[in-house]
């Protein structure tokens, strides 16, 4: 909290909300590159095809929709005492629970954590709020490792890249550029690897099961934790999570509070939606689930960090505060026109595609990243396909209320809104309109910013009477 | 029946041949077309840009313009979609104002609509000799869920060549001041719709909202294509003797 009680954003110089470029500019060199184009549009169309046809299978989809969505409002609405429940049953069974107020507060105590076991290596479990924090690089300017052990993960770490998916974070790499990434960056891979899917997948094991086998510290996020039992779940495709969650001796876990289920038995709803709306999968393959410590199983000192950093302050926002429900199942990306066509580094954040657009500006404050609301047509895709229903467009509508507005933009829309409240001055403008149109070659050279239409698209030509004239003289 | 026209601020100054096209239709179906002249703008260019203060003389005036109608329609799915979900959200702490605007828009209704739900026609007697493909607009199939009305009307016109858009659910990249604001993605966003519309070898692309007809249109224009945009209500309006 700062003095003034309101809640603290997501602090700048630090982790991964806030791009380097507007949207438009970013987007713009996106738009450019074809193979990334290409990439994108053949990944996105396989997996809506996939989620769609196992959706189609359950009867109850919309119910389970409704149960998700009623489950994380009560739990938003619950959010303090819920977290502490979930302190005093990670701790009645054997974990520490760090409390952190933002990014910095995370990596220091993270680091601090690794230090404290004398290793200079740590395995990760793909995690969205240690990318959020920028964590690799705290531990780095450490003198500590992290070695990603999600297959795409590791693409993008190899690659000195960054994530463009929640879900599938080198979406934009297609086999041969993964090839070409391997035989720069892994330590003793053969010269002779080829871009079958298979053999890149048998490289990375073998680079990683050798990782796994000498390393004493993970670092993992969460996608669940259940306040009343203290038990926090991490759902994969790879097995190669779990790997990290029982190996090392040390766990370390950096989860957002919004993470939070009141129940056990809630999961049995979110584990129906999240993988057929994710992957398209009926049943996630790998669920790793565990309570503080069990003695003489698996690691043996858990730590559990509750991250903060800005969601607080979603929460005080009554049309924002749903964005808190996501459960980065990616569904969102996977539908979204704009995203298909721009992938996701354009949006500067690790939170891309529509939740990113509704999500970051409001970790950040929408000063911070006032293009990103404006990054949507507002088609509305987005809200179908969310298994908890987050009304994105509503938000991003919202959101660019409380964006700052650039002052001719500004300008016009007041003048626009001045005439259009005066039929008699509408009527005249409409006219005048007109005049300006004919005058003007057709369609071609629009001012700025209205140049942006007239690069790719004709203006109609003007009509002989407007509608209202035409009504008079009937 | 008496029917408010809300004719929409795009309609009537840029394409009235919608907005004529509705009223002709209706009264040629024996009911009688109203047109408030008080009415401008529904307001959602303001408020999809992030200008709700400003929309809120807009809004009043809509509801104070179209209050006093039983029924109102409006050849836009995207105005209605606004009226519907948006006007009493921008009245805000006015309660009564907001109660009013949702009772204006209980209604308010898109021309497909108004057509099959409550004039329960789906033949309206149109003769349209041509081959034609439906572009479904976001805001009629995902705001106001208007399904498959449209089509069910344009399966009843004569000499009709229907043929299914491919993607047809997608976005054409219009989004209002998007298609400005991010001109390079809407760009990107047309280019895929305009190649689905040239696939059907159609030679008019259809739809309910004369601002994505105008996005489209203008892209096949550009690339002169010789494909027509023509709305929902003109093909709707077309008879043997028109």
């Amino acid at each position: 909290m700062t003095f003034l009680g309101m809640p603290a954003r997501a602090p700048r110089g630090v982790g991964h909300l806030r791009g380097d470029e507007s949207f438009p500019v970013a987007a713009r060199k996106a738009l450019a590159n074809s193979q990334l184009r290409r990439n994108l549009q053949h990944a996105t169309t396989t997996i809506r095809g996939k989620s769609g046809r196992v959706i189609a299978e359950l009867p109850d989809w919309q119910e389970l929709r409704s149960a998700g969505s009623a489950l994380k409002a009560y739990t938003m609405a619950r959010l303090p005492e819920l977290l502490e429940q979930l302190e005093e049953n990670v701790t009645a069974a054997g974990g520490v629970v760090h409390w952190a107020a933002d990014a910095n507060e995370a990596n220091r105590i993270v680091t601090d954590l690794v230090r404290q076991t004398g290793e200079r290596r740590v395995i990760k479990v793909k995690s969205m709020a240690t990318q959020e924090i920028g964590l690799n690089e705290a531990l780095e300017a450490a003198g500590i490792t992290p070695v990603e052990t999600d297959l795409a993960e590791l693409i993008v770490q190899l690659g000195n890249d960054k994530p463009s998916h929640i879900l599938v974070p080198a979406i934009h790499r297609n086999r041969s550029e993964i090839r070409e990434i391997f035989l720069k960056a892994m330590p003793d891979v053969d010269p002779g690897l080829t871009d079958d899917p298979p053999v890149l997948a048998a490289a990375a094991r073998r680079y990683l099961r050798e990782t796994f086998l000498s390393t004493k510290v993970a670092v993992s996020g969460a996608n669940f934790a259940i306040a009343e039992t203290g038990t926090l779940a991490v759902v994969e495709s790879e097995g190669n999570g779990r790997m990290c969650l029982t190996l090392p001796e040390t766990l370390i876990t950096v989860m957002g509070i919004e993470k939070l289920v009141p129940k056990w038995s809630d999961l049995e709803v979110f584990l129906q939606l999240l993988p057929r709306a994710s992957t398209g999968e009926r049943m996630n393959p790998y669920t790793s689930m565990w309570t503080g410590v069990t003695p003489g199983d698996g690691p043996q000192a858990f730590h559990l960090v509750l991250l903060d950093n800005g969601r607080t302050a979603v929460l005080a926002d009554e049309v924002g505060r749903q964005a808190l429900h996501c459960i980065r199942c990616s569904a969102c990306l996977n539908v979204c026109p704009v995203y298909e066509r721009t992938g996701g580094h354009a949006y500067g954040s690790v939170y891309p595609g529509p939740i990113g657009a509704v999500l970051s500006p409001q970790l950040t404050g929408v000063a911070d990243n006032p293009s990103l609301p404006y990054a949507s047509s507002l088609c509305g895709a987005c809200f179908d396909a969310c298994p908890v229903k987050i009304d994105i467009p509503s938000i991003l509508v919202h959101l660019r209320n409380q964006a700052p507005h650039p002052r001719t933009e500004a300008a016009v829309m007041a003048a626009a809104a001045y005439t259009m409240d005066r039929p008699k001055l509408y009527a005249s403008a409409q006219r005048a309109a007109k005049l300006a149109r004919i005058a003007g070659r057709r369609g071609r050279g629009l001012p700025p910013p209205l140049n942006g239409w007239s690069a790719s698209r004709d203006l109609p030509s003007p009509p002989k009477e407007t509608f209202r004239d035409w009504w008079r003289s009937r | 029946m008496r029917i408010a026209l809300f004719a929409t601020c795009l309609a009537d100054t840029m394409f009235p041949a919608a907005a004529k096209a509705t009223v002709l239709l209706l009264e040629r179906l024996g009911h009688e077309v109203v047109f408030p002249a008080e009415q401008t703008c529904c307001g959602q260019m303001h408020i999809n840009t992030g200008y709700q203060k400003d929309a809120l003389p807009l809004v009043r005036r809509h509801v104070r313009t179209f209050e006093p109608y039983d029924v109102i329609v409006a050849p836009s799915g995207s105005c209605v979609g606004s009226v519907r979900h948006q006007h009493a959200m921008v009245a805000g702490a006015d309660a009564g104002l907001a109660a009013r605007a949702t009772s204006v828009a209980s209604r308010t209704f898109e021309l497909s609509e108004l057509l099959i739900d409550v004039l329960g026609v789906e033949d309206v007697g149109a003769y349209f000799p041509h081959r034609v493909t439906y572009h479904p607009t976001c805001h009629s199939l995902r705001v106001l869920r208007v399904g498959d009305k449209p089509l069910r009307l344009l399966r009843n016109v004569r000499g009709l060549d229907l043929v299914e858009l491919p993607d047809a659910e997608q976005c054409c990249g219009f989004g209002g001041t998007f298609s400005v604001k991010n001109a390079d993605t809407s760009t990107a966003m047309l280019a895929d719709k305009m190649r689905h519309v040239l696939d059907t070898g159609a030679d008019v692309c259809t739809a309910g909202d004369a601002s994505c007809l105008m996005h489209i249109g203008g892209g096949l224009s550009r690339l002169r294509t010789g494909v027509r945009t023509v709305h929902l209500a003109e093909i709707l309006a077309s008879t043997e003797a028109s």
